[in-house]
């Protein structure tokens, strides 16, 4: 086969291959969903952040308004000091409410922004002050039945009781 | 097994060569590029198909599992991940392995067996930089875009199947896949296998050529290991390549 012919098929074969590794990465992968432009840092603090991971995504109304920078823990309070990256167009009061929620029963859990009332805005470094941290399953569930053990304990109290009375 | 030992080394060896001796491979390009149509764009149509089956396969085969849970969306994570990370650069390299690594071994095999590279020696050209590394470059070259391109055509291939067959919602395919794979843990780490996969059995498929006795059945013996030994390589690095890259 002539040079010339070989040239053009390894120029289609690295095309090809350039074109995949790009299809992967936009369309498969998340390079075109995950980038926030520019954003502003606030922290905020949780007795228990749960399965929060890095790059976990912040969402407002069920919008993704920025993504969870790193998470670390304050040995003076106990409690997980959440970095958070919000992106720069969105603004939120000062007394907003940062919740995590996890999506679905199984899925990922993530931040849940709820704005509250002041008219002064968070600016880069600022603090969430008013913060609820996951709710683990284990947790609720004990306490549930806990709930109910003593319940069922007053109850045959009151039936004991009963025919002394 | 002191013979096992000793052809580690010279294997090891020859790899030092093949990289000393590789400026003329990238001087002379067209060397590289004639190999790189061997081995690359000779190779597309197998790597293709077998991609496009093996993504409708794993649709198929996936959402059996995954609608007794309810979530037959996650279809398209499930494709999409097992080709990018594993099946991707692992089954390509098997199948470049078979396809390209044979060829090579058999080639070379019969330059030596013919005297070719002897007699390139004779004329001052050496047979390393003249025939090894060429086609060394064009394999590592190949083998990357040969996985990037399987992996590609089998999410095609799931969608295929998950999409239109089975009827699992467009654009949940395809978010449900954006939202979890991600560039750089997920599809940098299989570009990064494809590349040692490429390096191991281009160089095994290069050492048995260079290495076969000079007989017919001595070719023939070459091949069979180069295949053999390949697939062994490639299963065991991938191992302890998947368990280097597995984020704690």
């Amino acid at each position: 086969m002539e040079r010339t012919k070989i040239d053009l098929w390894v120029g289609i074969f690295v095309a090809l291959g350039v074109a995949a590794l790009l299809g992967l990465a936009m369309k498969v992968g998340n390079l075109t969903s995950n980038n926030l432009g520019k954003t502003y840092s606030v922290s905020a603090a949780f007795e228990n952040v749960g399965g929060l991971k890095p790059n976990a995504p912040v969402k407002s109304a069920g919008v993704v308004v920025g993504r969870v920078a790193d998470i670390k823990f304050d040995s003076k309070t106990y409690e997980a000091i959440v970095n958070i990256n919000i992106d720069q167009r969105y603004a939120f009061p000062t007394d907003t409410f940062a919740n995590i929620y996890t999506a679905g029963l199984l899925g990922e859990q993530y931040v849940g922004l709820e704005a509250g009332g002041e008219d002064d805005s968070l600016k880069n470094g600022d603090k969430i002050t008013q913060t609820q941290g996951a709710v683990v399953l284990e947790k609720m569930i004990s306490k549930f039945l806990f709930n109910k053990a003593s319940e069922s304990e007053s109850k045959s109290e009151t039936v004991d009781a009963a025919p002394e009375n | 097994m002191i013979a096992r030992v000793w052809r580690l080394g010279a294997g090891a060896r020859l790899f030092f060569l093949t990289i000393i001796y590789s400026g003329e491979s990238f001087r002379r390009f067209h060397l590289t590029l004639r190999e790189i149509y061997f081995t690359g764009v000779m190779s597309l149509l197998i790597i293709i198909v077998s991609a496009f089956f093996v993504g409708m396969v794993l649709a198929l085969q996936g959402y059996n599992t995954l609608q007794k849970y309810g979530s037959s969306e996650a279809i398209g994570v499930l494709v999409a991940l097992s080709l990018v990370r594993e099946l991707g650069p692992v089954v390509t390299a098997l199948l470049f392995a078979g396809r390209a690594g044979t060829a090579i071994t058999a080639e070379i095999g019969l330059m030596k067996t013919t005297e070719q590279l002897s007699a390139m020696e004779m004329m001052a050209v050496n047979p390393i930089a003249r025939v090894v590394a060429p086609r060394f470059w064009a394999g590592v070259i190949s083998m990357p875009i040969l996985a990037a391109l399987f992996s590609m055509v089998g999410v095609l291939g799931g969608y295929l199947v998950a999409v239109p067959l089975i009827g699992v919602d467009s654009g949940a395919f395809w978010s449900q896949m954006q939202a979890n794979v991600d560039v750089r843990a997920d599809i940098i780490n299989g570009v990064i296998k494809s590349v040692v996969f490429a390096v191991a059995c281009t160089m095994i498929a290069l050492f048995e050529g260079f290495d076969a006795p000079p007989t017919a059945e001595g070719v023939s013996h070459a091949t069979t290991r180069t295949v053999v030994i390949s697939s062994l390589t490639v299963l065991g690095l991938d191992f302890v390549l998947t368990s280097f890259m597995m984020v704690v």
